[in-house]
């Protein structure tokens, strides 16, 4: 019998865990958002986060960057570790954790400032470019992996908002991937956008799992089919199934699955 | 399977329809085989040709559901057991094509022998023959309007009963064409018509293994039983 492996590097031995999350509880005051997920986030790899509206899929996601800090009634207990570090100890500088994991979000949100501007931003209140020439290639570097540099390179200096949708939001993970993170979360990144656009950050989040490990969460499951390495299913607040992309949407283990993806649960 | 319905109900009456098609498509070969040996062993050149006729609806038929699957892969998407179901419904109507061929390719050599004289004491045998293919057909068109792999399972093992039966009447028309050689015209026709009917049996247990793989995610793998045993005849 010949076997075929979708996914050859998912040998055990060399397939390595960027995070590892553990027990984690999520609540908004007596609303129980997140029960008990455990989790591990492969890397350089794309994991899609994937479920109906309100199963947790977007909490899970900010507890990585603890974006849910900002939220007073929010309460996370339970372990995420980064790199074997967890990332709620105490010591934890949040601004240097956000460094490492950056975000994209639903609609795209350039700064009203230049193309340019836009990305150096970051560059220098993290105080990783030492001067002018190095921040200008840091600029270029980041449009050119973010898939944008050829259609802005003559126009650095016009407002990131004068773009198009799908244009904002390649500035935006552009943006994302000046600071040089470890790994970027996007949460629905192409809900807002045509399907070409669309078409054009997938093919961009395929070319950037070589340096980056993605989280990416999409209400579209056949996004997730078609740009992810492993899928996590939430409902209700619990993880029904995690596993590879490919095993996931053709033969789920979990009914529940089973019946999101087949269209038969809103 | 899945029980309940889709929120969309014009995608599970799609999926419904496709599921029709494959089983009137799969009681059409099946009837088309009983026909053709009916027509071999009564010698009648009549319902032989209506066989013939009768596979070009069967052609049409694969071209139908490769169309439905074809669209409802486009239009809807389909994931995980819908996924599995549309894909082995085109397998299943391109194995179901093939049995077909292999019914008409009997009738036509019904047509021929008209004009010679059928060995009568065949009949029985090639009857036996073809009743425990026809009831695989059958078996497989339950197993797949049910999603049982375990009925799958059983028809894949029944497939041996019809290999050592072949294997049997092989043996059987060669000590004919030894007897005479001039029945070796006529027995050649009868080794390629029970070789065709062994054929469409295959053909029912590769359904059953599509069958298998819509039950259960995961494709067939126990090994086929294997009891043809005529390519080791000298």
């Amino acid at each position: 019998m010949v076997t075929y492996t979708v996914n050859e590097d998912n040998n055990p031995d060399t397939v390595k865990a960027k995070i590892i999350v553990d027990k984690v509880s999520v609540a908004y005051g007596d609303h129980l958002a997140l029960n008990d997920i455990a989790l591990d986030i492969i890397s350089n790899k794309v994991t899609a986060l994937i479920g109906p509206s309100g199963c947790g899929k977007t909490t899970f996601l900010r507890c990585i960057n603890r974006m849910n800090d900002l939220i007073g009634s929010c309460k996370v207990t339970g372990s995420i570790l980064l790199d074997g570090y967890d990332i709620y100890a105490p010591e934890v500088d949040v601004e240097v954790l956000r460094r490492k994991v950056g975000m994209v979000f639903q609609k795209p949100n350039p700064f009203p400032k230049s193309i340019y501007d836009n990305i150096a931003y970051g560059v220098k209140i993290h105080g990783l470019a030492s001067d002018k020439e190095e921040l200008d290639a840091i600029v270029e570097q980041s449009l050119v992996r973010a898939g944008l540099f050829e259609e802005v390179a003559d126009r650095l200096d016009v407002s990131g908002t004068s773009l198009s949708g799908g244009q904002q939001q390649r500035l935006c993970i552009a943006r994302a991937i000046a600071i040089s993170p470890d790994v970027i979360l996007m949460d629905e990144p192409c809900s807002a956008l045509d399907p070409i656009a669309t078409a054009k950050i997938e093919e961009l989040i395929h070319e950037l799992k070589e340096r980056y490990t993605i989280v990416i969460v999409t209400h579209s499951m056949q996004q997730a089919a078609r740009v992810s390495d492993y899928t996590a299913f939430f409902h209700e607040g619990d993880l029904v199934e995690k596993g590879e992309t490919s095993a996931l949407f053709t033969n789920p283990n979990d009914k529940r699955t089973e019946a999101y993806i087949t269209g038969r649960i809103g | 399977m899945v029980n309940n319905q889709h929120i969309v109900t014009a995608y599970d009456d799609e999926l419904a329809t496709l599921d029709r098609m494959v089983a009137e498509m799969g009681g059409r070969v099946e009837q088309l085989l009983s026909e053709a040996v009916s027509g071999l062993v009564r010698s009648d050149p009549e319902t032989a040709k209506a066989v013939v006729d009768e596979d070009k609806n069967i052609d049409q038929l694969e071209l139908d559901i490769n169309q439905q699957a074809t669209q409802l892969l486009a239009l809807r998407q389909p994931m995980a057991a819908d996924l599995r179901a549309v894909v082995a419904s085109l397998k299943i109507a391109n194995d179901l094509e093939r049995m077909g061929d292999y019914s008409k390719n009997i009738a036509k050599r019904t047509i021929t022998l008209s004009n010679t004289s059928f060995m009568p004491f065949m009949s029985r045998s090639i009857e036996s023959i073809s009743r425990m293919v026809e009831e695989m057909i059958g078996g497989v068109l339950d197993a797949f309007r049910k999603r049982d792999s375990e009925v799958a399972c059983e028809i894949i093992a029944r497939d041996e009963n019809v290999d050592q039966l072949y294997t049997s009447l092989f043996r059987e028309i060669l000590t004919y064409m030894m007897e005479d050689p001039r029945n070796i015209t006529v027995c050649t026709h009868y080794l390629f018509i029970i070789k065709n009917i062994e054929r469409i049996g295959d053909h029912a247990t590769n359904i059953a293994e599509q069958i298998y793989y819509v039950a259960e995610g995961v494709p067939y793998e126990d090994g086929h039983p294997y009891a043809d045993e005529t390519s080791n005849i000298t």
